[in-house]
C-alpha cells in the first residue's frame, strides 16, 4: 500500500504515523509538505497527522484546513481513496468541510493526555473491520480541543448511519454523545481524536491501534 | 479602510471559556454576572475598493468556522 502522511508546520505526530505506516505496509509513506499542491502518483492511503499546525491559531486546524494540499487531499477523498485524520487531523478534516462537526476546547478546559477507554461502534467500515463491533479497546488521548460539537439533526444522522466508529466509555472531553471518532458519509474518511498510531508497537503499552492499521491495509490491498 | 469582524460563537453552543471567566468573576466577589460569552474581534486592514461582498467571502472562508460560531462586520470610515 502506498501510503502519504501530510506535514503542517507545527504537526508532531507525522513521524508516528509513519513509523506505524512503515510497520504495517513494509513501506515508508511519502511525507508530504502542505505547500504541495499534488500528491505523489498512486497514492493508496493519505493521513492527516496530529500536533498543533499553525500552532492552533485562529481555530484549531483551521489554517490548515486551507493550505494547498488540502485541495488534492479533498480530490484524492472524493476519488474514494482513504483518509484518516487523527487528533489535529480530525479538527484539519472538520474545518474542510470533509466532516460534519466541528472540535471545541475540552469541556473542561484542561488538556487531557491519557489512555481512554473506547468502543468500537462500527466494525464494518475500512478502518475498523478488524474489530468486533462493541468491542473495548484503549489509545491514548492527546488534546486540549477535543470536544466533538454538532447540532442534533446531524448527530442524529451521524448515529442512524452508523457513521459514529469510535465512543469513549467514560467522560473525556465533553463531546456530543461521547462522540470520539466519526465516518464521512462514503465511509472512506475517519476522523478521531485518540490516537491509534501511538497505541501500535508493545513498548507503547498497549496494542489496539495496530488493527486498525492492519485492517485498512487489507482492504486496500484486497 | 478598516473593518472590523466580530466573531461569537452561536446561540446554544457551549463556551468553556466563558464560563470559566464567569467563574473568575465570581471569584473576585462580582455578583450579578448572569453569563459570560467570549468571542474574538478581527480588525482588518482593506484596500478602499474591498466589497461588503469580499470581507463576507472571508468570514464564511476562513475568519469564522459557521457550524459553530456567527459573525458580524463593522466597516469603519477612514479618518
Amino acid at each position: 500500500m502506498k501510503s502519504a502522511v501530510i506535514v503542517f508546520p507545527g504537526s508532531n505526530c507525522d513521524r508516528d504515523l509513519a513509523v506505524a505506516l512503515q510497520l504495517t505496509t513494509g513501506r515508508k509513506p511519502d511525507m508530504v509538505w502542505h505547500k504541495e499542491t499534488t500528491l505523489p502518483d498512486g497514492i493508496e492511503f493519505i493521513g492527516v497527522p496530529g500536533g498543533f499546525s499553525y500552532g492552533d491559531y485562529l481555530r484549531s486546524g483551521a489554517m490548515a484546513a486551507r493550505s494547498p494540499v488540502m485541495r488534492a487531499v479533498k480530490d484524492s477523498a472524493a476519488r474514494g481513496i482513504p483518509v484518516i485524520g487523527i487528533c489535529n487531523g480530525f479538527q484539519v478534516l472538520t474545518e474542510a468541510g470533509m466532516l460534519p462537526g466541528a472540535l471545541m476546547r475540552n469541556a473542561a478546559l484542561k488538556f487531557v493526555c491519557r489512555g481512554v477507554p473506547l468502543r468500537v461502534e462500527n466494525s464494518q467500515s475500512l478502518f475498523t473491520c478488524q474489530y468486533e463491533a462493541g468491542e473495548e479497546i484503549s489509545f491514548p488521548v492527546a488534546h486540549h480541543d477535543g470536544n466533538y460539537q454538532a447540532d442534533e439533526e446531524t448527530l442524529d444522522r451521524l448515529e442512524g448511519e452508523g457513521r459514529v466508529a469510535f465512543r469513549y466509555l467514560d467522560e473525556v472531553n465533553g463531546s456530543a454523545r461521547r462522540i470520539a471518532g466519526i465516518l464521512n458519509d462514503a465511509g472512506n474518511v475517519l476522523g478521531l481524536m485518540p490516537h491509534p498510531e501511538r497505541a501500535f508497537e508493545p513498548a507503547h503499552g498497549c496494542t489496539d491501534g495496530r488493527r486498525l492499521f492492519e485492517g485498512l491495509l487489507e482492504t486496500v490491498s484486497a | 479602510m478598516k473593518a472590523r469582524v466580530f466573531i461569537t460563537l452561536k446561540n446554544g453552543v457551549l463556551d468553556p471559556q466563558g464560563k470559566a471567566i464567569h467563574h473568575a468573576l465570581e471569584g473576585l466577589g462580582f455578583s450579578g454576572v448572569n453569563d459570560v460569552r467570549a468571542g474574538k474581534l478581527i480588525e482588518l486592514d482593506l484596500a478602499d475598493a474591498t466589497s461588503d461582498g469580499e470581507i463576507e467571502d472571508m468570514c464564511r472562508k476562513l475568519l469564522a468556522n459557521t457550524v459553530i460560531e456567527n459573525f458580524r462586520i463593522e466597516r469603519l470610515e477612514t479618518a
